[in-house]
């Protein structure tokens, strides 16, 4: 067997432990509890419409998310794709952030923000002397579809942006020198090339949205229910676990559909390139036109990504006579008697060591199935890869039951370990360093491997010295996301967080439990704390990019030095 | 080279996480609780000090999803001890055959009206009512009446004033609604959602988002009325940055308004400490714990010996008359109930 393929047996190994066991376990439970099989309680699935209403709703509101977040994301990958510009790092953390926050929290920034009596509101009417507020979102469509954008916009631009910047420059130069306008360029050369990262990053923001539960729940109300909400109805609710499973089943195939129907369209990208410089061919802005490119997708990045994020900061020192720093005090002071007071700083590093520990564990998996999916011929590579996206589009709930009940015996007992917390986060981290490489490794020539081969190397020094460096910004941005997915995983984890285990989100919501103007202070004081945790975390992320030691010496100037 | 070294250094960190569990020597004892479950540090200290037993709280969420997990893992229970079951998932828990009998001796203590399980394989700890809240502030600001009894929301002058929470998704929306059906009976209990549809009220996902987002006296938004607990009042009096001598909120108590969840205790089976799991719930029902609850978790004592405290005695009422159903009632109708809700306010 060759080496590659039994690598992979790795990350399978992985997902039958850790995936298909406990999911097993789970649907055998709900369909048979007892040994006993009762159908009835999952007549209604047929019988009645609504369920076929949930799933329509959850697919369209998906596609729509998607397609929104696309047309949003595509100029700004472009720019930061294209140009150099001060603060662009800065931006480009900042535009991650939402990732991490707890759907909560991020209902509460945009209700401060947009809501009836938000910021905006309040403002335009004083301005604009209006009797009631202009802007009304609560419990829209448009606001959850806004919501969603929010939180998917960095995906697309970081994988989009990151692929776009390795596009070979040669490919476009050729294209102008032989006459083609830049519109021309643009459609028939770079967008069929950057097919392949478009398409991962749609994948995954689909099914991101696909799967929303908290965000639709709060921001569009109560009259929205997607299918993951009506799994935990069916589930906690109603105690319906035969009818929970089948929906969860249901939301299995639609989504591997999916993926296996990506997977089979993303083969090869028609034309083999490599990034030359790890930096990319970044220019500085020159152009009129150009400034104003770039400084529109910043604006846009900062009204719609970074404002609420501030009025979350805001929140956070606004007490009711004015600026306060007593939420961040009483979040340091120890709760008079509170058996359960979570310390920030336990809470700080808690989280932050399972996001290293899942960051880690998650690019490693990632990078060897992507390896395998990469060299892989024939026709089961589809199969694989939608295999492996399965995680991300199973139920938080039927997952985190399937954990309860299975891995708590001898020989594998990790009830009460910490490593549950991390296979939870790695589980779902993986499968996304795998989209983010896999374009990228994909498009590597066979000609260079061969002729590294031919030069003398060994498989992995092949693997070592010529494609790593070339994925190396892909694998970065897996990496970021990796840890970002860590730090604000909310989800499954929540099954398996035990006493000593408790994250920063796990203290927002035992804040935002209780009422009092103190303790909602405090979650918001813990939430900007998450921010500028991960926010310091990216920034330094971003310093371990690798720089290539030096561009390659032209050749001419090594002839000249021989003769 | 210090990529080299973090990424070692990371490597190491991620495998001795991985070897580090929560092993102890000692005997260990777990509660298995709901989210909002709190207690005083120093009364857990007395008892496993006492006792010479290490305890452990194992937080699962909110009392249905608790609920679930205990009984799908009855087989090999995660824990000794729960407590987060209410009156409304009663019948499911009992029926689940997860708990055994335990007669207390502080059982005497208790009023029969709590007891509702006669073989005591459910042991009521603590009970709460939840009821409509409405911000006095606002009312006299706008020269309004406040409301008295739930059919005062369908009146003209209260039009878009209310916020509830969706019962599918909230236990104090789901005892709401229960409270409605106790009130106008299961027959009448529609029109009235449907009148108060019209009456533009507000359907929150869950309390957080109910107080925090919409109420007016605890966030910017512009429903004066909530659904809320009898006892939050105290509990916003409390937690008040400047001592308040009056609670900016008020509830509304008149009879069958507000709907009585009582909470139970129960030792679970497969439980290997069953004596010292009853000693906890002896525990848990004496006059120290019994008096510390009210303002861990702003309910009130089971125990009708123990003392409330003082922001309870000036700023939380006790309804005299709550609305009543049956618990098996409750669980043999709560998904039509719950249906027909839907489709009444939400579709």
């Amino acid at each position: 067997m060759k080496p590659r393929t039994l690598l992979f047996s790795l990350p399978l190994v992985f997902l039958l432990l850790f995936y298909f066991y406990p999911l097993l376990r789970i649907v055998l439970q709900s369909f048979l509890p007892d040994g006993l099989w009762s159908p009835e309680k999952l007549e209604n699935l047929w019988t009645s419409s609504t369920y076929w209403r949930i799933l329509w709703f959850t697919t369209w509101q998906a596609a729509l998310s998607t397609i929104l977040t696309l047309l949003l994301a595509l100029p700004g990958a472009y720019v930061f794709a294209r140009y150099r510009f001060f603060g662009k790092n800065l931006f480009q953390a900042l535009l991650t952030l939402p990732f991490v926050l707890p759907t909560v929290v991020t209902a509460a920034a945009f209700g401060a923000l947009l809501g009836a009596n938000g910021l905006v509101n309040t403002w335009l009417m004083r301005a604009f002397d209006l009797a009631g507020p202009p802007i009304r979102l609560d419990q829209t469509l448009a606001f959850f579809l806004l919501a969603h954008v929010f939180y998917n916009y960095s995906l697309v631009l970081r994988i989009v942006g990151s692929y776009w910047a390795g596009l070979d420059a040669d490919l476009r130069a050729a294209a102008r020198m032989l006459g083609a306008s830049p519109g021309q360029t643009f459609f028939r050369i770079t967008l069929p090339l950057l097919m392949p990262a478009v398409g991962s990053a749609a994948l995954l923001v689909f099914i991101f949205c696909f799967t929303s539960f908290g965000v639709v729940l709060i921001l569009g109300g109560p009259g929205f229910a997607t299918l993951e909400v009506e799994i935990y109805r069916q589930a906690v609710q109603l105690y319906n676990l035969p009818m929970a499973a089948a929906l969860s089943l249901v939301q299995i195939a639609v989504n591997f559909l999916l993926m296996w129907l990506h997977a089979k369209l993303s083969r090869k990208s028609p034309v083999a390139f490599y990034a030359d410089t790890s930096s990319g061919t970044a220019i500085r802005p020159s152009t009129s036109w150009q400034k104003s490119l770039v400084g529109a997708n910043l604006l846009f990045i900062f009204l719609l990504l970074v404002t609420p994020l501030l009025a979350l900061a805001v929140r956070s020192i606004s007490g009711e006579d004015g600026p306060t720093l007593a939420y961040y005090q009483a979040l340091f002071r120890s709760d008079e008697d509170s058996l359960f007071f979570i310390e920030p700083i336990a809470a700080v590093a808690n989280s932050i060591s399972f996001a290293l520990a899942a960051m880690v564990a998650a690019v490693a998996l990632g990078l060897i199935a992507s390896v395998f999916l990469a060299s892989a011929r024939g026709r089961s590579t589809a199969f694989w890869d939608a295999v492996i996206m399965l995680p991300l589009a199973t139920s938080a709930v039927t997952l985190g039951f399937g954990y309860i009940i299975s891995l708590n015996r001898p020989p594998i007992n990790l009830r009460d370990s910490l490593a549950l917390v991390i296979i939870a986060h790695t589980l779902v981290a993986f499968p996304f360093v795998v989209r983010c490489i896999l374009p990228s490794l994909r498009q590597i020539p066979q000609t260079l491997r061969e002729a590294a081969t031919l030069l003398g190397a060994s498989p992995l020094q092949v693997f070592r010295r010529v494609e790593l460096p070339i994925i190396s910004r892909a694998i970065l941005v897996g990496a970021v996301f990796a840890f970002s997915i860590s730090m604000g995983e909310f989800g499954a984890s929540t099954f398996v967080t035990r006493p000593h285990t408790a994250t920063m989100p796990v203290a927002i919501f035992r804040f935002l439990g209780q009422p009092g103007e103190m303790n909602y202070g405090q979650a918001m004081a813990m939430s900007t704390l998450l921010l500028l945790v991960t926010c310091t975390a990216f920034w330094l992320l971003a310093r371990l990019e690798v720089r290539r030691s030096a561009p390659a010496k032209p050749l001419s100037k090594d002839m000249d030095h021989i003769s | 080279m210090l990529r080299k070294i973090s990424i070692q250094l990371s490597v190491g960190l991620c495998l001795l996480l991985t070897t580090m569990t929560a092993a102890s020597a000692e005997k260990t004892l777990t509660l298995m609780t709901h989210d909002s479950f709190n207690i005083s540090k120093t009364l857990v200290a007395s008892f496993e000090k006492d006792n010479d037993v290490k305890l452990r709280f194992l937080k699962s969420g909110d009392a249905g999803a608790a609920l679930i997990q205990a009984i799908l893992t009855k087989d090999n229970p995660l824990a000794d001890v729960f407590f987060g079951v209410d009156n409304t998932f009663l019948s499911r828990a009992l029926t689940a055959g997860i708990f055994i009998p335990y007669r207390s001796p502080l059982l005497t203590t208790i009023p029969p009206s709590l007891q509702l399980d006669k073989e005591n394989r459910l042991l009521p700890l603590s009970y709460g009512d939840v009821c409509l809240n409405y911000d006095k502030e606002w009312f006299k600001k706008n020269n309004l009446s406040p409301p008295a009894d739930l059919i005062d929301l369908l009146k003209p002058e209260y039009k878009g004033l209310t916020v509830v929470e969706n019962p599918a998704t909230s236990s104090p929306g789901m005892a709401f609604l229960l409270a409605t059906i106790g009130r106008f009976g299961a027959d009448g209990y529609l029109d009235f959602w449907k009148n108060l549809r019209a009456n533009d009220v507000l359907v929150a996902s869950g309390w957080k988002d109910a107080y925090y987002g919409h109420f007016t006296s605890a966030s910017k938004g512009n429903r004066p009325i909530v659904v809320s607990y009898a006892s939050s009042p105290a509990a916003v009096v409390h937690y008040a940055k400047i001592p308040l001598t009056e609670a900016p909120t008020a509830a509304v108590v008149g009879d069958r308004t507000a709907f009585r969840q009582i909470e139970f205790i129960g030792i679970l089976k497969g439980s290997k400490e069953p004596e010292l799991a009853g000693k906890l719930i002896d525990f848990m029902l004496s006059i120290p714990v019994q008096e510390d609850i009210p303002l861990q978790m702003f309910v009130f004592p089971a125990n009708s010996a123990a003392r409330l405290p003082e922001v309870f005695t000036k700023h939380a009422v006790v309804p005299e008359k709550p609305a009543e159903i049956a618990p098996s009632e409750i669980e043999a109708n709560r998904d039509k109930w719950l249906e027909a809700w839907t489709n009444a306010v939400l579709r």
